[in-house]
């Protein structure tokens, strides 16, 4: 769904850079905490699970406003596959944004955890207790925890590209602030 | 923007080396974060392998701790404890206990006899849904000051250099003290008839928010009776199991939940270190335990006694080892629940 607009509306904006900086944090602190047993470990964990729940309720909301007013079109002159991979990544970021708190959640749950935001109040369990269940979401954390921090570098590496080298509006269109005049 | 002096060539392969810079650099961070820049850094992981046996881990079981046996039952809170702590758990009443009585050791096998440190773990829970676990051991101090000292412990027990442990000794003289309990405290013959004590310290926190630095101990309304490990091994290789078992089906088992209370100059970041005897006590309440069952398919098989599962009113401390210790839980709950099909005779498990 593409709209006239040549910019995402403010509050998608909003949302993005918002997110961008949870995410990269929820990436950090979750490989930093699985590889330490300093107080730290705990710091980091009692960030990471209220953190991720933020980050699906702001990725569902986020999700909403995307139906609702859609993204501008690409630039005309780039080529279909650039343009196929450009909304699969969008796809797959929503996908992640969405699925890995389900599946932190999920995994504590299977684990018999008690899913602790903050002081007492916790979420709860949405799956029964199974070492099973417990593996294939653990792993799945795991796994997809590297392939969102990759495909981060990769959406990082296109926009700069869009902006550096062809500089034809698209990091323009979910800029914090209008860089540009977009009419070259 | 960046204004290029030079030909269309240069000024494209520049701006491509900025990219790969912002990239690079990201992605070194990562890296860094995640430990794989610092070999040197004392890891989950490393805890975790330290623990095993020269053969390699048990498969499916706690990587410590490995021999266990489930029981249910009570806690009944006296309502002494909220002097202390807004903790719910605390509140006059009754909330239910799933509990795991073990040996300190990696061998799910091991001959009772030949197991020093004995522990039990609990875990409480209110209504509310809030819990509180706690892994508790016999010993009156832990053996090490601090986390990085239990590690070149489980390196030199493990070492095959025969002056690993007289050198790690001489580092770490804390040690002594905990072998001469080692060496002198009496055995019992029962899990019933020990002392649990939690050795790490943490905080209750009050209704007004003030903190009250405490360690607590599982004292047992069962009187000890010392045995030697002699006799205890004469009675058989799982004799604990079987007692335990065989003494709660006759009548549940008791134990006082004893809270003390730092004075303000008492060490809390080193478990290695009692706090004198006259200290502040308060009985807060008391376990009992109603129901035995194995491990195998029972209550306490899938859950991890991380001791920093704390309810509302119950903080970690200056003390270094509960997130040491959930850390490296943590990482032998995933190892072990992924080995679930070696446990034997489990539901998911092969027959053994």
């Amino acid at each position: 769904m593409t709209t006239s607009r040549t910019r995402f509306t403010a509050p998608q904006r909003l949302l993005h850079w918002l997110m961008a900086i949870c995410i990269l944090s929820m990436l950090f602190i979750g490989v930093g905490m699985v590889s330490t047993i300093t107080p730290k470990y705990l710091t980091l964990v009692q960030i990471h699970k209220p953190l991720g729940i933020a980050i699906l309720v702001l990725a569902l909301i986020r999700l909403v406003l995307r139906i609702i007013y859609g993204a501008p079109a690409l630039p005309a002159d780039l080529s279909e596959p650039i343009k196929l991979a450009a909304n699969l990544s969008q796809y797959i970021f929503y996908a992640l944004m969405i699925c890995m708190p389900l599946i932190g959640w999920g995994m504590l749950s299977a684990a018999s955890y008690p899913v602790v935001l903050f002081g007492s109040v916790h979420l709860p369990s949405i799956l029964p207790v199974s070492p099973s269940l417990h593996t294939l979401l653990w792993r799945a954390h795991y796994c997809l925890a590297f392939a969102f921090f990759a495909f981060i570098l990769m959406h990082v590496a296109a926009i700069l590209f869009h902006k550096l080298i062809r500089n034809d509006g698209v990091f323009e269109a979910m800029a914090p602030v209008l860089t540009r005049n977009r009419s070259k | 923007m960046i204004e290029s002096s030079s030909s269309p060539g240069t000024f494209r392969l520049g701006r491509l080396l900025i990219i790969a810079t912002v990239v690079g650099v990201a992605a070194i961070a990562f890296a860094y974060t995640a430990g794989w820049l610092s070999p040197q850094r004392l890891t989950p992981k490393k805890i975790v392998a330290g623990l095993a046996p020269p053969g390699g881990p048990a498969l499916g079981h706690r990587r410590n701790h490995a021999k266990g046996i489930c029981f249910t039952g009570t806690f009944e809170a006296n309502g002494a404890g909220s002097s202390l702590s807004k903790a719910r758990v605390f509140v006059p009443g009754q909330y239910p206990v799933v509990g795991r009585f073990n040996l300190a050791t990696a061998d799910p096998n091991a001959a009772d006899a030949m197991v020093r440190v004995r522990g039990i773990g609990i875990q409480i829970t209110t209504p509310d849904g809030q819990e509180w676990r706690s892994a508790m051991i016999d010993a009156p101090i832990f053996p090490v000051s601090t986390p990085q000292g239990f590690y070149e412990l489980l390196t030199a027990s493990g070492s095959k250099d025969p002056d690993a442990m007289k050198n790690f000794i001489a580092a770490h003289p804390e040690f002594t003290t905990f072998l001469g309990w080692a060496k002198t405290a009496p055995w019992t013959g029962s899990y019933a008839e020990e002392r649990y004590n939690s050795l790490n310290s943490f905080l209750f926190v009050d209704s007004m928010g003030a903190t009250h630095p405490i360690r607590w101990s599982l004292v047992p309304t069962a009187q000890p009776l010392a045995i030697s490990p002699d006799e205890l091994a004469k009675r058989g290789p799982d004799v604990l199991e079987q007692e335990i078992t065989q003494r709660v089906a006759a009548s549940p088992q008791r134990w006082k939940l004893v809270v003390t209370v730092a004075n303000p100059s008492d060490p809390t970041a080193d478990p290695n270190k009692a706090w004198p005897p006259d200290r502040r006590t308060v009985e807060v309440g008391t376990l009992t335990v109603q129901q035995i069952e194995p491990e195998r398919d029972g209550p306490c098989l899938n859950i991890n006694y991380d001791p920093t599962v704390l309810p509302s009113g119950i903080t970690t401390s200056d003390d270094p080892f509960p997130a040491a210790r959930s850390a490296a839980y943590s990482r032998s709950y995933n190892s072990r629940t992924a080995e679930a099909s070696h446990y034997p005779g489990t539901e998911t498990g092969a027959k053994q």
